[in-house]
């Protein structure tokens, strides 16, 4: 919420504070002010080196060069049509002004004016924002000729000064401004845009602010005082009101104001509101957002004798109530809404006049005839411009104004503002929760305001119909709940102070505060939360920063650890150590991107995707990887893995999380480097060395790979399946031509591997670490001949078998197919390491070897290569 | 013969200055010290020597012998080192040529971040504590005191899961890690009902919220939270531990404040802003001209909160702060552009 710093005085006594100060205690007791806004105030400068506090923004106005002027007359520029000269006063003596404002264009030749027009008016060598420049462009009033006539200095539009961006007319200032008076003095003002927090709905007013600078700095909270005369006959003799369901409904208010005159409202009311955020309408509609502003309670003004018409010889019967499935309503923005059961209506016994709380409907809404709007389009018409197109006209003005202020279920408005798409300024408060009794006083204010600024009389009574009056919340507070939760030692007294800042009352009954919430107030509950309430009130009084800062005194729990965890943060660890880069992917996905892997029915589905392409949850890991492998497919070597979650459905309930690693690895094996040429493929040996040395990092033993032929995303002969302790744990494998075609990376094999962390996490490992044999050892090679299909494993846990523990290491470190071996043979070449506890000799390896080279013969048909 | 001895040394010493190889070294060696080199004559004409000229003849062929020894040793070090200087001159490198790399595994950003904060937490007594990544309603928000419907929700815009009616409890994808709190507090409290047992937790995990992915936003990101409950735990005690934390993460002068704030399941409630580490807060495009970062959100928990999770709010207190790693190296790094975290460029990984 943007509030000016000027409207904020008129609640409470800011003397002595900048803008700055303001901001800072309003940031640290929860009201964040994200920037500040100067539009004529001085701005603190910062110098080289100095700390910043706060985004600044604005301009500020020489006191010297930009001041109050009025305007006598508007002549004719003697060169130029569409350009006027004005006879001006700027409190010290008479000056000719060029402009080519378009709002006093009119006044052009009509020679001395009756009433001097008021305006801002800027000398040479005033500091400005460029009217007719984009955006924000600083510049410097210089003296030249336009069109022969000598100009040095100009009346501003509110663009120029940084009020808004409007740059299309002078400003026009209200008739009793002090000519001569410096205008930063007169309007100068600073805008602090706050952020409203959930819970702080009291405080989307400057009311609401001022309250809580009140309680900050000890100053005292000037209410407003609603005053206005009344006169005419009652509201209730011609109005009546029902509300069918109290608790969407708590309380509805109308007053009468009649015979209003609908115009612009001052310039002063304008120019806050503007600052304030909210466009100018006219009068009438903006008492109603002025009161609003101030006081945090939405109204809503219908033109009165509208619904005098359609209530025909009847009393106006107004009635709140649930709408029907497939209600229509048009709403003031000129659509027309579908409703459901759950939005509220305020009608009449016609139909539905506005969607209670978030909008109001356009048939009722007050009308100015001087601002004929084009329909669908609406776009305003300029003053003097013909409007263009169909015309929506009611013909004459609203004269008479029923003004509404009520109270609607928070979470009912916000229902109906989320489904309609709605944000307006009413909902944001209503779906935040505004306190039943400010509808009375925002009625009233309203009123006030509009007999201030349109005349009009208004009626002596309210029709107040308050069918469900919130309780009010009694809490009670000791110094000890204070020591407890807040850790600082308070007197009840001293927390008395603290809270009736706030408007909170306290009585001190023996060894207990009691404390009830103020009619303000929807947020404080009863109880033990409550007291939390109440607390955070006590806190936010006395200061986060006035707080102590202490060790926790409170018993440290035992230390357990989080084995899972630690598992899993190892395993990345071990991943790291053999040259793999972790990636962390989406969750989110589409069947469509993952059936490029494998076709998958069932998936964790979700209703309200961001895109199409990320419509479920991710069930293979795998295709995650391999996706960011495509995306960094022109790197030389990428070798990358992620541990994470998929997602299985389990019927209505909670999905299934199951834990998974997924390794793609493609490219060069080695970096890449000015002297290396050609550096072979990964392939899958690559893979499978890697995987070895995980798990024996991870201490698992009892490994076996064996082929997996019908892994289908896998190349058939190039696949393996791993199991620890005769579970599979995994698959690996170069990617199987089809699938890799539907990726697109390089010539290079792709070898992946998919591990299911779950059942790799409970097998148990085996720590073993061997103690250093002393002795020393026999090394041997042999080769061996066999037919091609033999497998490699088999050879080898042959020789371990038969070399019993004497052979410590057996390691292949040839394979060789030549026709001179024999068609269909490979030879396998060994080299076995003898030891034992005692030094061997050549005979008792030569023993062994023998019985191993007969096992071999005699099992898988071996011959001993010569 | 003392006059041939001269001889031969003065011709030897003339023919090995002019010598510079080892091979034309190793000819001398044999031409005038080896075994019929003309000195060695002389030791071999020896017995014919009379018996006055021997000692005499004796010591100067003995002199004559070191004489050349030595200078020949002499001369094969000087021919060494000449042959060592021109081989090191010959072999110099380009040492501006690059190095050669090997390839190194490394592990995301993201999770060197989370080791980093939950190393700090782990050193403070708070445990990891790790929780499902798709909730239901209840655990993620009702039991954290936003109702269905509540305004607050409007600061966590959800995905939801795909499921037949489940009432006012779907499923969705967590928007928080706090949904941890709860089972976390479950668990301890089922150990010892009736006098639940104090917690210290750190909850790290990935999160979601409906977002476009933009520069500034993402559906999803990572956070970790800290979680302490006991008898005797309150709002100075959560600042000082913050004031720890942050020390320990940002350094020992990093300036911190703490301001009021609103989330459903604290209060009080704040968020805490550190002194912007980038230009040391005189005002930079990382703090948006503030010198302040906002780096957590923080606060006591809220008794409702405290009740579901099976710990009495009159007898238990507790408070809980959560942040961002993500945010946290975008700050650090100035990385201006949060897509970067999931979009994996191996350009972007290898930087950390």
């Amino acid at each position: 919420m943007k509030i000016p710093l000027s409207w904020l005085k008129d609640f409470i006594d800011l003397n002595g504070l900048t803008a700055e100060d303001i901001a800072r205690k309003l940031t640290l007791a929860g009201m964040e002010v994200d920037e500040i806004l100067y539009a004529g105030l001085e701005m603190p400068v910062y110098k080289e080196g100095e700390k910043h506090e706060f985004k600044t923004n604005g301009i500020a106005w020489d006191k010297e060069k930009i001041v109050v002027a009025e305007i006598r007359e508007v002549k004719a520029h003697p060169n130029a049509d569409k350009l006027t000269l004005l006879d001006l006063f700027d409190g010290k003596q008479d000056q000719e002004v060029l402009t080519g404002a378009p709002n006093i264009f009119h006044l052009k030749g009509t020679g001395k004016l009756e009433k001097p027009i008021k305006v801002a008016y800027a000398k040479e060598g005033s500091v400005l924002y460029d009217g007719h420049a984009d955006g924000h462009v600083l510049m410097t009033l210089k003296r030249a000729k336009i069109r022969g006539v000598d100009s040095y200095s100009m009346v501003c539009s509110e663009k120029e000064l940084g009020i808004t961006d409007e740059s299309d007319g002078i400003i026009i200032l209200d008739d009793d401004a002090p000519v001569g008076m410096p205008l930063a003095d007169y309007i100068g003002d600073a805008v602090l845009d706050i952020s409203i927090l959930p819970n702080m709905a009291r405080n989307a007013s400057v009311i609401g602010i001022a309250r809580e600078l009140a309680a900050l700095t000890g100053r005292k909270l000037m209410k407003p005082t609603i005053e206005f005369k009344t006169s005419g006959a009652s509201v209730t003799d011609s109005v009546e009101i029902e509300i069918t369901n109290s608790e969407l409904n708590p309380r509805f208010v109308a007053g009468l104001i009649r015979n209003v005159e609908i115009k612009p409202s001052p310039y002063q009311i304008q120019r806050r509101l503007k600052l304030a955020g909210i466009r100018a309408i006219n009068n009438i509609v903006d008492a109603t957002n002025y009161a609003m502003l101030e006081l945090g309670e939405p109204l809503h003004a219908f033109d009165y004798d509208v619904l005098k018409e359609r209530a025909g010889k009847n009393k106006i019967k107004i009635s709140t109530r649930t709408a029907k499935d497939g209600e229509k309503l048009t709403t003031l923005d000129g659509v027309e809404r579908k409703l459901t059961s759950t939005n509220v209506l305020v009608c009449d016994e016609k139909g539905s006049l506005s969607l209670a709380g978030v909008m109001g409907g356009s048939e009722s809404e007050v009308y100015d005839a001087s601002k004929e709007v084009l329909d669908a389009t609406g776009i305003e018409t300029k003053p003097g411009e013909m409007p263009q197109g169909k015309i929506t006209s009611r013909g004459k003005s609203t004269v008479n104004i029923l003004l509404e202020g009520a109270a609607w279920n928070f979470i009912n408005i916000r229902r109906t503002a989320k489904q309609h798409n709605l944000p307006s300024e009413a909902s944001f408060r209503f779906s935040r929760g505004v306190h039943p009794s400010l509808s009375e006083q925002g009625v009233k204010r309203g009123l006030q305001y509009m007999a201030a600024w349109a005349g009009g009389a208004v009626a002596p009574d309210l029709v107040d119909v308050y069918p469900l009056k919130p309780k009010d919340s009694v809490v009670d507070v000791t110094s000890q709940d204070v020591k407890r939760l807040l850790g600082i030692d308070l007197t009840l007294e001293q927390i008395a102070e603290l809270l009736t800042h706030l408007e909170f009352k306290c009585e001190i009954k023996s060894d207990k505060l009691q404390v009830t919430a103020p009619d303000h107030r929807m947020d404080i509950d009863e109880g033990v939360v409550g007291l939390a309430d109440v607390l955070e009130e006590v806190a936010r009084s006395y200061g986060y920063d006035n707080i102590p800062t202490t060790s926790m005194a409170d018993a440290l729990p035992p230390q357990v650890g989080n084995p899972v965890h630690e598992w899993e943060e190892h395993l990345r660890d071990l991943l790291v150590a053999v040259g793999l880069q972790e990636v962390v992917t989406y969750r989110m996905t589409s069947p469509e991107r993952e059936a490029r892997l494998s076709t998958i029915e069932n998936y964790v589905r979700i209703a309200n995707p961001i895109a199409p392409e990320r419509s479920v949850l991710r069930r293979s890991l795998l295709t995650s990887v391999l996706e960011i492998a495509e995306k960094n497919a022109r790197a030389e070597s990428i070798a990358l893995f992620e541990v994470g979650s998929v997602f299985e459905p389990n019927g209505n309930d909670l999905p299934f999380e199951p834990r998974k690693l997924a390794i793609v690895m493609t490219g060069s094996r080695l970096a890449s480097a000015w002297d290396v040429k050609d550096a072979p493929n990964f392939d899958f040996f690559d893979m499978k060395g890697r995987l070895e040395l995980l798990l024996s990092g991870l201490r698992l033993t009892d490994i076996s790979y064996t082929a997996a032929e019908s892994t289908p995303f896998l190349h058939p002969g190039k696949a393996a399946e791993v199991k620890v302790n005769g579970k599979i744990v995994g698959v690996f494998g170069e990617l199987h031509p089809l699938s890799k075609e539907k990726f697109e990376m390089g010539d290079a094999p792709v070898v992946v591997a998919e591990f299911d962390l779950d059942l790799m996490r409970s097998l148990n490992p085996t720590y073993g670490i061997k103690s250093v044999p002393e002795t020393p050892p026999i090394y041997e090679d042999i080769a061996v001949i066999v037919d091609a299909s033999v497998e490699a494993a088999a050879v080898e846990a042959l020789i371990r078998q038969t070399g019993g523990k004497t052979v410590t290491n057996v390691r292949l470190f040839d394979v060789y197919v030549d026709e001179k071996i024999g068609v269909g043979k490979k030879s396998l070449a060994y080299s076995l390491t003898y030891q034992s506890d005692k030094t061997m000799t050549d005979a008792d390896a030569a023993a062994i070897r023998n019985k191993i080279v007969k096992r071999l013969e005699n099992t898988v048909g071996a011959k001993l290569r010569s | 013969m003392l006059n041939q001895l001269k001889e031969i040394e003065k011709s030897a010493l003339e023919s090995l200055a002019a010598i510079n190889d080892q091979a034309a070294l190793d000819s001398w060696r044999v031409a005038n010290v080896g075994r019929s080199s003309p000195l060695m004559q002389v030791f071999a004409g020896f017995g014919k020597l009379s018996k006055e000229e021997k000692p005499i003849v004796g010591a100067e062929a003995n002199r004559v012998k070191v004489a050349l020894e030595t200078a020949l040793a002499e001369r094969a070090e000087a021919i060494k080192n000449a042959a060592l200087a021109k081989s090191l001159e010959e072999e110099k490198l380009d040492v501006t040529l690059p190095g050669r790399s090997v390839n190194i595994g490394r592990l995301h950003p993201s999770t060197q971040q989370l080791r980093r904060v939950l190393d700090i937490l782990a050193e403070m007594g708070f445990q990891v504590y790790t929780s499902r990544e798709v909730e239901t309603d209840d655990t993620n928000f009702q039991m954290l005191n936003f109702p269905p419907d509540h305004p607050a929700r409007d600061m966590q815009d959800t995905f939801f899961i795909e499921t037949e009616n489940r009432g006012d409890n779907p499923i969705l994808m967590r928007t928080h890690t706090s949904p941890g709190q709860i089972h976390a507090m479950r668990e301890h409290a089922a150990t010892n009902p009736q006098d639940p047992p104090p917690i210290r937790i750190a909850l790290p995990g990935m999160c979601f919220r409906y977002e476009q992915i933009t520069a500034r936003s993402e559906i999803q990101f990572n956070q970790v939270e800290g979680l302490a409950v006991g008898k005797n735990i309150t709002f100075a005690d959560l600042k000082g531990t913050i004031a720890d934390f942050v020390r320990r993460m940002f350094g020992e002068g990093a300036r911190l404040r703490f301001r009021a704030s609103y989330f459903p399941f604290t209060e009080p409630s704040a968020e805490v802003d550190v002194e912007c580490f980038v230009c040391g807060g005189k005002g930079c495009q990382v703090c948006k001209n503030s010198g302040w970062l906002e780096i957590l959100g923080c606060g006591m928990v809220h008794p409702n909160v405290l009740q579901n999770g099976g710990y009495d709010p009159k007898i238990y207190s507790g408070f809980a702060w959560g942040m961002g790693p993500e945010r946290q190296l975008m700050l650090r790094n100035k990385i201006n552009d949060i897509r970067y975290f999931w979009g994996n460029d191996v350009r972007f990984l290898e930087q950390f």
